[in-house]
């Protein structure tokens, strides 16, 4: 006897799952990205994506390597541990996006096919020239106060005072040189 | 610029093959970064936080952070005399105690507090960077995820910004950016720590109230000071493994 007898229809819809099988892993090549999988359920180049990002804090390390002095001056007193960012602000800023002249017909074009990510504002970098690029000199009216103002909340032990009573509204510059802020550290510079 | 068939011949499978290493995308991490050496997290000193909004503050430049919303912030709690010597008695508004507030994150620092009974103290939150965390066994599309580094990230190119994340991170640490309408949130400066910084926040910290921790590096002080600290992570319970670790931290922190 033959099993196999009327069984046409059975071999076609096997054939056709088959198909749809092949056409899926061909699917399946193209769409999923080459690194999904590589360290779990997650598109491993988007690690290496995230770490492009371009960093602003340039780390005191940057800074020092050209202000040693301010380093020296600043590791005797009591802002040693402040970081130099944590007062002067992030050493790269960003820029708005200079205004770019109408494109070309053959790079509108390609745009038409592969859009282009937009470009990223430049930064201001002054570590690479010092001399055309400074950053601005805070306000120590509103820096000093923003962590020396006096309030019931802060830890007991943090020097604060109340700036009206202290100082009469004497700039702080006056009498503390915020590198190295004690009196008898030499005063104003 | 007049090119002959012939070294059109010769340019095209060229031109064919830098466009294939313009395809292949952007390069890993710095080539000297081994993600298998580190397990990141942070170590977040109570006393020595003095809520002065420098870490949201350069967390927003750092990151490009849209105003209104927040990586990080600061929250200011206030508990009274009255509930620290009355634990557990039932009042008739019991959510006023402690007294939580946080103006704009705390971006530009804290209104002078005159009140001086009860007990202040700041509280910076930020991602936990849990171990086992909530918001990436939600992501339907796998688009966000806990790294070899201990680092919670989201892969913004395969985000659909359903916000399944943003509900089930207990913290509240995660937000829809409103450009982007993809999940946003801290990256632990993914792309400094790679490099070998400290993070934004850290870095912009003028008391040293936060710290980078690398929990694989044998020669991090957090070993010793967990040891010898009584530290605490938000919402233990939740078993979430949180990597935020917290010195001196208040029962009353939720």
């Amino acid at each position: 006897m033959n099993v196999f007898k009327d069984a046409g229809h059975l071999f076609r819809f096997a054939g056709l799952f088959v198909l749809a099988f092949l056409v899926f892993l061909v699917v399946r090549h193209y769409v999923v990205p080459k690194s999904f999988g590589e360290y779990g359920h997650y598109r491993g180049a988007a690690m290496g994506e995230i770490a492009d990002h371009a960093a602003k804090f340039a780390g005191h390390d940057t800074c020092e390597a050209c202000h040693s002095d301010v380093a020296d001056k600043k590791s005797k007193g009591k802002h040693a541990h402040v970081n130099c960012e944590a007062c002067h602000g992030a050493l790269f800023q960003r820029l708005p996006n200079p205004e770019q002249p109408r494109p070309n017909l053959y790079k509108r074009f390609v745009a038409l096919i592969i859009p282009p990510a937009p470009p990223d504002p430049p930064l201001l970098r002054h570590a690479e020239d010092p001399s055309s690029v400074k950053p601005e000199m805070p306000d120590t009216a509103v820096l000093c106060a923003r962590c020396h103002t006096a309030s019931a909340a802060k830890p007991k032990g943090f020097p604060q005072v109340v700036p009206a009573d202290h100082s009469n509204g004497v700039p702080c510059l006056t009498c503390h040189q915020p590198h190295n802020p004690a009196i008898d550290a030499g005063g104003a510079k | 610029m007049n090119i002959t068939r012939r070294q059109m011949l010769i340019l095209l499978p060229a031109a064919a093959v830098a466009w294939e290493a313009v395809l292949a995308g952007t390069p890993e991490a710095s080539s000297n970064y081994k993600m298998s050496d580190h397990w990141w997290g942070m170590l977040i000193d109570i006393p020595k936080c003095i809520g002065c909004g420098n870490c949201v503050r350069a967390c927003q430049t750092e990151n490009d952070v849209p105003d209104g919303y927040f990586r990080t912030w600061v929250e200011r709690y206030h508990r009274s005399d009255w509930r620290m010597t009355n634990p557990g008695v039932i009042t008739a508004n019991p959510l006023i105690d402690p007294e939580v507030i946080s103006p704009d994150g705390g971006k530009e620092g804290f209104p002078v507090a005159t009140d001086e009974s009860g007990k202040y103290f700041f509280v910076p939150k930020m991602c936990n960077h849990c171990a086992d965390s909530p918001c990436t066994q939600v992501c339907p599309v796998g688009a966000t995820f806990i790294s070899p580094d201990g680092v919670v990230l989201v892969d913004q190119k395969y985000c659909l910004g359903c916000a399944y994340c943003v509900q089930a991170c207990p913290y509240g640490c995660r937000y829809i950016h409103p450009k982007k309408e993809v999940a946003d949130k801290c990256t632990l400066c993914y792309h400094r720590i790679t490099q070998g910084l400290t993070t934004a926040c850290c870095e912009a910290c003028p008391t040293g109230a936060r710290q980078l921790v690398d929990l694989k590096d044998p020669k991090d002080p957090i070993h010793e000071f967990l040891k010898t600290h009584s530290v605490q992570v938000l919402k233990p319970q939740m078993a979430t493994g949180a990597k935020l670790f917290y010195n001196d931290l208040d029962g009353s922190v939720r």
